[in-house]
């Protein structure tokens, strides 16, 4: 009897280091990333040296690791919009600037999606903004993704809103939408009819401008 | 409460370019930003301490922040140094890692911090060198495990139910945490109850009670009356029966609830009296049957989900596991040992009561206990010594793990006392996170009331905006833009019970009708409420009138017919609101929406007022302002 206790106990002990290894790959294996050099991301990006250090040094702070994943990212996001629900929204934000879908923004692709919303040109912001709107990616955007935009919008509104939101509000909003940019009435909204539309309308084209001086 | 993550702001409001194309008007001008945009640097290194390294040094391990190029970006070029606005302590140890190649955690510092700093520069704890790594790691471990309790504890508490719950659900989380409802609450204490009834009818069963006439032996009370003590154990067997099925229902995961050592106890505290019920009255089976009924004690064993002293013992003894195995292969071996050799010395003489080596275990084990009930004892002088060896030995043996087990017990128990604080203190904390969402809510209509203001009066606007950071305006901003987008505006809980009281009753419908329920409205109601929702009203018929609103057009509003109605008939009402104020900043709202808070004033304005009074553009009028054009920028 003393025997199969002593073994017990030895089989205890010898348990024990292992589940610390187990901790060790878990430090070990959470990520670090390093972005790349300051001179090739200024040559890559409409930016300048001194906004990329300040771009960096806010990101590093948030996230020590050098990358945002999917979880982190919602709740920053959620703290700029108390009074709704910016959870989806910011899924399909996070995907929109994870170019390279890998389940985590790096600053380099962070830094990539500001440029172009920034300092780029009118065709590569809306190109943005259409990669944004088409969640599959296959190049239309269908009237499904575009309600899922446009609800996970009006989640972002709360529930106290005024005048009340109804439940058909996202819908009609959608069917307005496709009146407008849908030319050839076939359903779904490519990439030339999203460009060519919004070029149409000037209001759209002066608020682009609009958020040139955030940084 | 956003502006703990102010460094993401311009992410956030760059990403608003997504929102764009949808729009339903035109976006507000953004703040604009006049500070200046240079950084606050300071002649210093590390928050002011310089620090002084060859570039050797640090190239040394080139895959961390300092031996990387990552250091770049911290590159300040006027003053040629690189800051980092970090702790100066800390970075003294980083830098003796680079000099030493040894890292070493300080003591008196909080393991996390040192944790965020290594993370920060990009070196793995690992690297720590032997001398305080056991320290870090203990360090670790104990806040790894206080973390994930008070994650636990949070879960736990009694946050309020999500919306949308199934019956199953609610049932479950009635049942984990009893101070939920009072149903629960009272099912609670009514098993309590029969537990108690249940173990005290067990243990009276057995004392002897007086016996019936005609006999002499004394019977146990549970023979005389037996059909009583079988009735109260049935009915506990059927609550207890009743609760698990309960639980078994309720349970998230079926498989993982059987398992559980509460749930297997529920079931040895029931089976003997099913099996008992099914077992025929046979004589050689009873009394396996009477053994199955000490299974019967376990019931008292249900008390632990409701003590939770019991818990933390059973707890403790579970993490003291290899603490108590220790013990327990160092007795044995003692045990046999000494049992041996008291076998063997105490042999010659005659009647020795030490028969066999596993009779002389009992002898061994009542001797180290120190207990020595003195059924057994030596004769002989080499027994008699080895005997006292054997009792000193024990009590050495049986002292040294129990401090261990102490010290686990006093930390798990220490423990428990932190999550209990800590749960009265979840309330306070909810409340007060509540109350910075709150805030920042408020402050957003504090920012759209001081806009519309600015548009008439630059003093105000002055003031006010010089309390708001930039931050604020462009967190501000951006609410706006996303109010702009769907064409619907926020607004706080009152106001929203208040429209979706009005908009039941179908005021929005028609102009007289809104007109009357205004009147209505405006007179049997405390004042402040209903003057509000009266020119929310007011509002509304206005917007109706005006049509589509929705797009993102500038608006040519003159002054119709339809508003000065609303503004006599509320004249008429309530004597010194100037609601041709609120009109007329109404109007300016509407307009004013395409153009920046902080610029010029519109064009459209109506050029003269022609029915309003002139003292209406008094002081006076601005006394009611905060009212007025709360509503006009709803």
């Amino acid at each position: 009897m003393g025997a199969v206790v002593g073994t017990l106990t030895m089989q205890i002990k010898q348990r024990r280091p292992s589940t610390d290894t187990a901790d060790d790959d878990m430090e070990m294996t959470m990520a670090s990333h390093r972005p790349e050099g300051l001179n090739q991301l200024e040559a890559q990006t409409n930016f300048s040296k001194g906004e990329l250090q300040v771009l960096y040094r806010g990101f590093k702070n948030e996230c020590p690791s050098g990358i945002v994943n999917e979880e982190t990212f919602k709740q920053i996001y959620s703290q700029f919009f108390p009074h709704g629900d910016a959870s989806t929204y910011a899924h399909y934000l996070f995907n929109a600037f994870d170019t390279a879908h890998s389940g985590s923004i790096k600053f380099e692709e962070f830094v990539a999606a500001l440029s172009i919303l920034l300092k780029g040109s009118v065709t590569e912001k809306l190109q943005w903004t259409f990669n944004l709107y088409d969640i599959n990616r296959d190049g239309y955007i269908s009237k499904d993704e575009m309600t899922d935009i446009v609800r996970a919008i009006y989640d972002m509104m709360g529930k106290y809103t005024y005048p009340v939101l109804k439940t058909d509000a996202p819908k009609q909003h959608v069917d307005a939408f496709f009146q407008k940019m849908d030319k050839n009435r076939d359903g779904v909204v490519t990439l030339d009819e999203f460009i060519l539309s919004c070029q149409e309308d000037e209001n759209i084209m002066r608020s682009l401008e609009l958020f040139e001086n955030v940084i | 409460m956003a502006a703990g993550v102010a460094t993401w702001l311009p992410f956030a409001r760059a990403a608003a370019v997504g929102w764009l194309p949808l729009a339903k008007k035109t976006m507000p001008k953004p703040p604009v930003d006049s500070s200046s945009r240079s950084d606050e640097i300071l002649y210093v290194n590390v928050s002011g301490v310089r620090f002084q390294t060859w570039k050797n040094t640090l190239d040394r391990y080139p895959d961390t922040l300092l031996g990387s190029s990552e250091k770049e970006f911290f590159y300040n070029e006027d003053t040629q140094e690189y800051f980092f606005d970090r702790d100066p302590e800390m970075f003294r140890h980083i830098l003796n890692f680079y000099r030493t190649g040894k890292l070493h955690y300080p003591r008196h510092e909080c393991i996390q911090a040192f944790d965020e700093e290594l993370a920060f520069y990009g070196i793995v704890p690992e690297i720590i060198g032997d001398c305080c790594m056991e320290e870090y790691r203990d360090r670790k471990k104990e806040n790894q495990e206080r973390l994930a309790e008070d994650t636990e504890a949070n879960e736990l508490t009694d946050a309020p139910l999500p919306p949308h719950s199934t019956p199953r659900e609610r049932l479950w989380r009635a049942f984990e945490n009893p101070h939920t409802s009072t149903m629960a609450l009272v099912f609670y204490y009514v098993t309590g109850f029969f537990i108690a009834v249940s173990v005290i009818a067990n243990v009276v069963e057995t004392v002897p009670c007086r016996p019936p006439k005609g006999s002499v032996k004394d019977l146990p009370c549970g023979q005389k009356y037996e059909l009583a003590f079988f009735c109260m154990d049935t009915a506990c067997v059927l609550i207890f029966t009743f609760e698990y099925l309960m639980r078994l229902f309720a349970a998230p995961s079926r498989c993982k609830f059987m398992r559980s050592v509460m749930s297997v106890i529920d079931v040895v505290a029931i089976m003997p009296y099913y099996i008992g019920l099914v077992m025929p009255e046979n004589e050689d089976v009873s009394g396996a049957f009477v053994t199955l009924r000490v299974f019967r004690v376990f019931r008292i064993f249900k008390f632990s989900r409701h003590s939770q002293g019991l818990r933390i013992l059973g707890y403790t003894l579970k993490s003291c596991a290899s603490e108590l195995g220790f013990l327990l292969f160092s007795l044995t071996m003692a045990i046999i040992i000494f049992a041996t050799v008291m076998f063997y010395a105490e042999k010659g003489t005659k009647s020795s009561s030490f028969t066999s080596i596993p009779a002389s275990f009992w002898y061994t084990i009542v001797t180290m206990t120190t207990l020595g009930y003195g059924d057994m004892v030596p004769k002989t002088i080499a027994g008699k010594i080895f005997g006292s060896i054997c009792s000193l030995s024990g009590v050495l043996v049986i002292a040294l793990p129990v401090p261990v087990i102490v010290s686990n017990f006093s930390r798990i128990y220490h423990q428990n006392q932190r999550a209990d604080k800590m749960r009265a203190q979840q309330k306070v904390r909810l409340a007060r996170i509540r109350m910075a969402k709150k805030g920042t809510v408020n402050a957003f209509f504090q920012y759209k009331e001081d806009r519309v203001l600015g548009d008439r009066d630059s003093d105000c606007t002055a003031l006010c905006v010089k309390n708001r950071s930039a931050f604020e305006h462009q967190h501000h901003h951006l609410l706006h833009c996303l109010e702009k987008t769907t064409n619907h505006e926020f607004t706080d809980e009152m106001t929203y019970s208040e429209l979706c009281m009005t908009e039941s009753v179908g005021f929005r419908t028609s102009r007289s009708t809104s007109l009357s329920s205004q009147q209505g409205a405006t007179g049997c109601c405390p004042r402040r409420a209903r003057r509000r929702a009266a020119m929310r009203l007011a509002n509304s018929t206005v917007s109706v009138s005006r049509g589509s609103i929705q797009e993102l057009d500038t608006l040519h509003i003159k002054p119709t017919s339809i508003p000065q109605q609303t503004r006599s008939s509320l004249n008429a009402q309530a004597g010194d609101l100037k609601l041709n104020c609120g009109e007329h900043d109404f109007t300016a709202a509407i307009i004013s929406t395409p153009t920046p808070p902080a610029n010029t004033p519109d064009e459209s304005l109506p050029p003269s007022p022609a029915p309003i009074p002139g003292i209406l553009r008094n002081t006076r009028a601005t006394a009611y302002t905060h009212d007025t054009f709360k509503i006009s920028s709803l």
